[in-house]
This record gives structure tokens, sequence and C-alpha cells, in this order.
């Protein structure tokens, strides 16, 4: 169970940090001020979701080692973010879908692990979750209004969508590890979240004049760890250049 | 870009901010920001006004909704109270022998 | 300063002008309906403008390093603090919108080269210690011209500062906090430190302007109480108030010629390199390239996204509209 429940931790923490290094890209390019602020704010709340989560992982883990080490000096193939979070930003609309996508999916597991039999993880969830029903009320208006926006908007999103659904299937993909924690009540399985999703998915995309395509295939990969993009390196490269350049060093 | 509702380049509106914190004060005007539509500036103000807390309840106003005085009637608008002096309190002489009033 | 080499306008006259003269050393505030000389209102829309440009301007060095801090926490710092800058810019485009002028006519005013920003944003960020020589040394003397706006004459102007004050009180010590680990840390990392300070130190220093005892321009301003302080008095504080730091850190102000004057209590410092600023100022400087690309490629990217989204509003609107109308 200690091995299930460390890897659980993994995948969210290594979620909401990737992510959040994604979206912290934006921080000073962004179309607008206020679009560069409130991406700046998502990205402060999945940081602190990030050490809360790789903090309890390194509690759990026991070998010494801190959130920070988690992040910063483990290598690519160790890590078990979803790959949809790991993929470039593209454009602004190419962000803000990846961004609805996993918030949908983010507030129905965060919904669930409040109810935790793991009082750790529920304290988790219940602070992320006020955090993520934020996110994903801002991320559905903006592809709502760019998706039944200009002519131009219109046709980003949609090609935003054909490009990041097949990456949202990873997200519910459940394995032994999931199934055991799912009967020690810790936390749901991933498949039982899709539904929630999908019912989200349709309305917001349904109003933003979006068609989602046709196709049952999913991208995987990232949340086993077997194979991740070969953009997770050059994130990492970045993310964990001074830890790795001068080890041991105190910042 | 050629639907008659899309006029490119314009700019979005500025809208009025106005914040209530949290110790049961009225809502103050904290300042300005640009939006398309009154739900993205609420949306908005809440990511820049409130993020160190200073709220719990967010009005916004278009800005060229907002009908102001005008400071040529300053006079006229503001004098005429200033000698009402009776209606603060300060104006009335109680003797101290008479305790809290 | 974040606002360098404003230059004033005087060109009113009369009792107007008398008034209004007499209502700023009573210390009133000029509020946006009031009249106003079109001087003042000029100078100010130039002044406010430069500052609010520098505040997103100066998103860029700092951003540099936001993928590369070196913890989580450190992360979360210099992100909040570089969000602040753009909240900061915000507050002050907004202001000086009050005088009519619009956010974007200003926006394309910088794109384009006709408005400038501060020139200590077109110096690299090399390595992590930049972040904290850029919170200690170039916040440090943002903070000093700051303060006193607080109390300039024009009402939105000083109500922007406070607010930006305010929010600012943490990013010196975040900066500060991140030369103390450093110069506690390994040789490289104190090296590194040593390093940053030597490369900020003078465009800290030039960040006032230059000496402005001749300049009608700042007596202008001073006058209309939307400059507070000369040039060099700020100067002067800053290299005070910085020395000690530098010296509880254990690091040396690049400058053989500092010395404390015992009789006045003051520093004796070398005098930046003023060539080196105007050629900052005119374009040359190491990284004013980069700057004004990096701006311009945000904001025609982002025009699909400003535009669609006002087309959805405009939709929005109309159904509503409609639907009122059916339901009548």
């Amino acid at each position: 169970m200690g091995d299930h429940l460390f890897e659980f931790l993994l995948r969210q923490g290594d979620n909401t940090l990737i992510l959040s290094h994604r979206i912290s890209e934006w921080c000073g390019h962004a179309p607008i001020i206020e679009e560069d602020i409130a991406l700046a704010n998502i990205a402060l709340d999945l940081l602190g979701q990030t050490q809360m989560w790789l903090g309890l992982a390194a509690e759990v883990e026991g070998a010494g080692r801190s959130a920070d080490d988690l992040a910063m000096l483990r290598d690519a193939w160790d890590f078990r973010n979803s790959i949809l979070v790991e993929r470039p930003n593209g454009d602004f609309g190419q962000t803000m879908m990846r961004q609805f996508l996993f918030d949908a999916y983010h507030v129905e597991l965060l919904n669930k692990l409040v109810n935790s039999a793991d009082e750790r993880i529920a304290a988790i969830a219940a602070k992320s979750l006020k955090e993520v029903e934020y996110h994903v009320e801002r991320s559905a208006s903006t592809v709502i209004a760019l998706g039944d926006g200009s002519e131009e908007s219109h046709a980003r999103m949609q090609a935003a969508l054909d490009d990041q659904w097949t990456f949202a299937g990873e997200l519910f993909e459940t394995d032994a590890g999931d199934h055991a924690l799912n009967d020690a009540g810790i936390a749901p399985l991933p498949s039982s979240l899709r539904v929630g999703f999908e019912v989200r998915a349709m309305a917001v995309l349904g109003d933003a004049t979006l068609i989602i395509p046709e196709t049952t295939f999913a991208h995987s990969g990232g949340r086993s760890g077997k194979r991740h993009s070969e953009h997770l390196g050059h994130l990492l490269t970045q993310m964990q250049w001074l830890q790795r350049a001068y080890p041991g060093a105190t910042w | 870009m050629s639907d008659q509702n899309t006029n490119p380049r314009t700019e979005w509106p500025l809208w009025e901010i106005f914040i209530r914190g949290q110790h049961g004060m009225s809502h103050r005007h904290v300042g300005s920001l640009h939006a398309p539509d009154a739900e993205m500036a609420i949306k908005n103000a809440r990511d820049v006004y409130t993020r160190r807390n200073e709220g719990v309840s967010i009005w916004v106003v278009e800005a060229e909704k907002i009908t102001a005085s005008s400071p040529s009637d300053k006079g006229p608008m503001y004098e005429p109270s200033q000698s009402k002096v009776y209606r603060h309190p300060t104006f009335f002489d109680i003797p101290d022998d008479v305790g809290a009033m | 300063m974040y606002a360098q080499m404003v230059k004033s306008e005087n060109t009113d006259s009369g009792p107007e002008l008398d008034a209004f003269q007499a209502r700023i050393d009573a210390g009133e505030k000029i509020e946006p309906k009031d009249w106003m000389p079109a001087g003042y209102r000029k100078t100010l829309i130039r002044q406010i403008s430069q500052h609010a440009h520098s505040e997103i301007v100066g998103q860029l060095p700092e951003g540099n390093w936001i993928t590369r801090a070196p913890t989580l926490e450190r992360k979360a710092i210099l992100l909040a603090k570089v969000q602040d800058e753009a909240g900061h810019g915000l507050y002050l485009y907004c202001a000086a919108e009050t005088l009519g002028v619009s956010r974007d006519e200003l926006t394309e005013m910088l794109l384009d080269g006709r408005m400038k920003y501060s020139s200590i944003f077109n110096y690299p960020t090399l390595t992590w210690a930049d972040i904290g020589a850029i919170g200690w040394l170039v916040d440090g003397a943002a903070i000093m011209n700051q303060v006193p706006l607080q109390r300039t004459s024009y009402g939105p102007y000083a109500r922007a500062m406070v607010r930006i004050c305010k929010e600012e009180s943490f990013h010196q010590r975040q900066g500060y906090d991140i030369m103390m680990k450093m110069a506690q840390g390994s040789e490289a990392q104190k090296r590194m430190a040593q390093d940053a300070l030597n490369r900020y130190w003078y465009p800290s220093l030039m960040m006032f302007g230059p000496s402005d005892k001749e300049s009608v321009h700042s007596a202008q301003s001073m006058k209309w109480r939307i400059k507070i302080n000369s040039n060099d008095e700020l100067r002067q504080k800053f290299v005070d108030q910085t020395v000690p730091q530098a010296e509880y850190l254990g690091l040396t102000v690049p400058d053989d010629n500092l010395r404390l004057n015992p009789e006045t209590g003051h520093y004796e410092f070398s005098e930046p390199d003023w060539t080196e600023f105007f050629e900052v100022l005119n374009g040359n400087g190491p990284c004013n390239k980069e700057r004004l690309e990096a701006r311009n490629k945000a904001w025609d990217d982002g025009q699909w996204v400003r535009d669609g989204m006002m087309a959805h509003a405009r939709k929005k609107a109309a159904r509503a509209a409609a639907s009122k109308v059916a339901a009548e």
C-alpha cells in the first residue's frame, strides 16, 4: 500500500508541478495584463498544491527526501504527471483549452478526495478544491468566450481542442494501484471520474460552439512513467538547472 | 473576423471596482481594470484586487456608466453643510458629571 | 527612476493657473475632473505611463528566472513578485487613463518606441543572484522614489502609489533574503552574489537619472508636486542606506572612491557612466531589443484573444437584448 500511496501522491504533485511550471512561462507574455495576473494566480495555486502533495509524498516515502528533492532531483522517467500537462503552451487558446480539460478533471477528483480515508489527503484536497473550483470557472468561461467569439478565435479553439483531446484520456487511466487505493477508501478510481468530466466538458464545449473529436484514442505513458513526451526532459533541464549545477547548495 | 459583431481592435471597456473587506464595512472603490463584460470584470477583479485577502464581495461598474458630480459645483454642493455644526455631537457641552452620553 | 528624464510642459498662465498652483501649495489633491493646466496633464501622462511601462517591461528580466528558480518556495515568491509588477503596471495605466488617454494608446506608444521605460530593465539577468540584486537594489531604489510619490498632487496617481508601496514592501526584502543566502553559501554562490552587485550597482544609481540641479523640467515638476525630491537627493539616500547592507553581506561595492564622510555623515561615491545611461535610453542597452520584441510579440500574439473575447461579449449582450425584447 505504501508504494501505491507514494505513486498516487507523485501523480498529484507532478501534475500540479508541471502544469504550474507551464503556466508560469506565460508570466510577462500574456495577451493582456488582466490575463497575465490571472494566469499567475493559477500557477501559484498549483505550486502551493505541489508543495503539499510532494511534501506528503516525501513523508510517506520516509527516505529523507523533501518536496524540493522530489521536484528538482528526479529525472524524467520518475515523473508521474500525465502527458497533457507537460505539453508546450502553444498559443493562448491551447493553454486555456489544456487548462480547462485539466481543471474539469481536477475538480471531479478533488470532490472525491475530500472524503478520503486518509485525513492528510482529505485536508490537502479540501484546500485545493476551493482554488480549483475557481480555476474551472475561469477557464470554462474563457474557453466559451473564445470558442464563441470571433471567427479566428473559434477556429483556434477548435484546433486546440482537436489537438488536446486525445491527451485528456490519460487522466482517467486506472491501474492496479488505483484499485488498491480505491478499496482502502483513499482515492477514487480515475475511471469513475470520467462521467462527471464529460458532462461538464460537453456543456462547456457546447456553449463554446466547439465539436469534440470523434475518437476514443488516448495517449498514455505519463502517469505510469513508461513513456513521457520529449518535452518533459527540456522542461526539467530548466526547472532543475540550479539544483543540478550546484549540488547541495542552499538557496 | 468578418461577422458584424466583431469589430477588431476595440479596447476592452474600463470597469471601476468596489470591494467589501472582511470587517463588514461598505464596498469601497479600490481601482479599475479592463474586461470584455461584467462577468469577466468580476473575475479579473478577483484576480487583480483580492490577491492579498482583501475582500469578500465585489461590485463592478462600467466606468462610463458612472455619473460624477462636477468639481465646479463644489461650493454649492458641499459648503452649505459646513455651517450646520449642530449636526455633530461635539457641538454640545455636556457636564462631565452627567457621565457617558 | 522608473520615470526618468520626464520632460515637463508649461504653457499655461493666467488666474486659473494661479488658483491651481494655490491648491497644490495648500496640499490639495487634483482630481480627474478638476481644471488643470495642459502642461500638467501632459507631463503626468508621460510620467505615469513611463512608470507603468517600466513595471510591465520590468516583468521580463525577473520573469527570465521563474522557470529556473532553485526551490518551489523561491519560485512561488518570484512568481508572486513578478505578478505584482503586472498589477502595478495595471494600477498606473488606470491612473493615466483618468487623464484622457486609453491604455491601448499608451501600450502602442511603448511598443513603437515613442514612449520610454526605465533604463534598468535593459540589463540582463544572468544568474540567480541577479534576482536577489534586483529585489535588493532595483526595488530598493524604486521605493526611495515611490514612497514620497504617495503624497503627489494628482489624486489617482497618489492612490495608485499607496497601493503599490503597500504591496512592494516584500519585494526588497525577498531580494535581500536571496542575497543573504548566497553570501552565506558556497564559494560559487558568493562569487555569483558579488558579480551581481558588480553589474547592478551603477545601473541602479542611474535609475535616479542624471543630476537635476540645472534642470528646468525638475523645477516645474517639483512645483506641481509630481516630483517630490531631487534625483541627487534620492541617489544619496540610496547609497547611504545600501552600503551598510552590502557590508553586512560581506560584499564589496564596486567603487574605489566610496568613503563615508565623517563630517556630513554621508557616503561619497563615484558617478555612474552617464554616456552608458544615454546609450541605454536611446536603445543601445544590452537588452533593449529583446525587451521590446518580447512585449511586441505578446501584444501581437494576443490580439486575436482580446478581439475574440470582445466579440463574445458583444454577442452575449445582443442575445440578452434580443431575449428581453422577445419577452416583452
